[in-house]
């Protein structure tokens, strides 16, 4: 154990602004991105829903085959 | 008896609606081994790992500063990777790889800055200089910028995705300047403190934890990356029949509400 106390440990040796600011900016991006990606997903599932329905995809459950012509 | 009516078993993942679900699968699985490894990593860092001789307490940014700068670096090549097997192969589901990459290749990139400065100021006395190594290591946040806004702002995914791949191919000639710069010019930043050719210039238990959270890092690259794939997917996708009993079965998972 490296350690002396818990305040040892929050202190970091005086580094503390250094150290604990590189984890804490490091661990709210993760949050952040992982907040997004879910986010995204459920918002493109809507979307793409209503955008079906406007289109008429789902009546009477007849698909048209992939489209999107080559250019 | 070999059947022959299915082609060989992985490539069969190149297709989009067998990579949708196979990338939900594996997602949280490799999210599982990231956060485990994060733990064990940082326990190893800030438990384990001693005080360093020279530098005190503070080097201990170097078990998120070193991975995530290597998985700026990885996650680019990664992403050429895919770009020119989309260029050679003209297979789509690649270049919508690359481009679910790029946004945690900037985090990582702009992580690597941040730590890098605010390790850089006690022990240099500035936050920034412009040596070769901290320069280079910006140019590739800048590339990677550049890639995210060139794709999103092209309106036809097939020009968006061949624009994207030129960058990403011609920025990844960038990620060896990085690695090397330490070498090829005289830079404040020191050398490489791992190599493969060298025994590691650290204490056995720093480079343990460095290396669990490297290992932790490209686990959770892989998680975000498939989950952000998804719904890309989904996009490109949502003429197709199979599509459409996706959504069917995920509106009902969120209530029937859409």
């Amino acid at each position: 154990m490296q350690w002396q106390s818990w305040s040892a440990f929050w202190e970091m040796g005086g580094a503390a602004a250094y150290v604990w600011g590189s984890y804490g900016l490091t661990f709210a991006l993760i949050a952040l991105e992982l907040v997004l990606v879910l986010r995204r997903r459920k918002d493109t599932v809507r979307r793409l829903l209503r955008w079906r329905r406007a289109v008429g995809k789902d009546k009477g459950r007849r698909f048209e085959p992939a489209m999107e012509p080559e250019q | 008896m070999k059947s022959t009516d299915r082609g060989p078993s992985l490539l069969r993942f190149a297709a989009p609606q067998n990579f949708y679900p196979l990338a939900g699968w594996l997602a949280p699985w490799f999210a599982a081994v990231a956060a485990l490894l994060t733990v064990a990593g940082l326990w190893v860092g800030f438990f384990v790992a001693p005080t360093d001789a020279t530098q005190g307490e503070v080097y201990r940014v170097i078990f998120i500063h070193v991975p995530a700068a290597w998985m700026s670096m990885f996650i680019y090549l990664v992403m050429a990777f895919w770009a020119a097997v989309g260029l050679v192969m003209n297979t789509r589901l690649s270049f919508v790889m690359s481009q679910a990459l790029a946004p945690t290749g900037a985090m990582f990139c702009v992580v690597a800055l941040w730590t890098g400065a605010l390790w850089g100021k006690p022990t240099w006395g500035a936050y920034w200089v412009w040596d070769a190594r901290l320069t280079s290591q910006a140019l590739l946040l800048f590339l990677y910028l550049g890639f995210i806004a060139l794709t999103r702002a092209i309106e036809d995914p097939r020009r968006a995705d061949r624009a994207g791949a030129i960058i990403a191919l011609v920025g990844a000639v960038n990620v060896p300047v990085i690695y090397f710069s330490v070498k090829w010019w005289n830079t404040l930043h020191q050398g490489a403190s791992v190599s493969l050719t060298k025994a590691p210039s650290m204490a056995t238990t720093m480079l343990v934890g460095m290396l669990v959270m490297a290992v932790a890092s490209w686990a959770y690259t892989v998680a975000i990356a498939l989950w952000r794939v998804r719904p890309m997917i989904l996009e490109r996708e949502r003429h197709t029949e199979w599509v459409g009993a996706v959504l069917e079965r995920e509106a009902q998972q969120q209530g029937g509400r859409a």
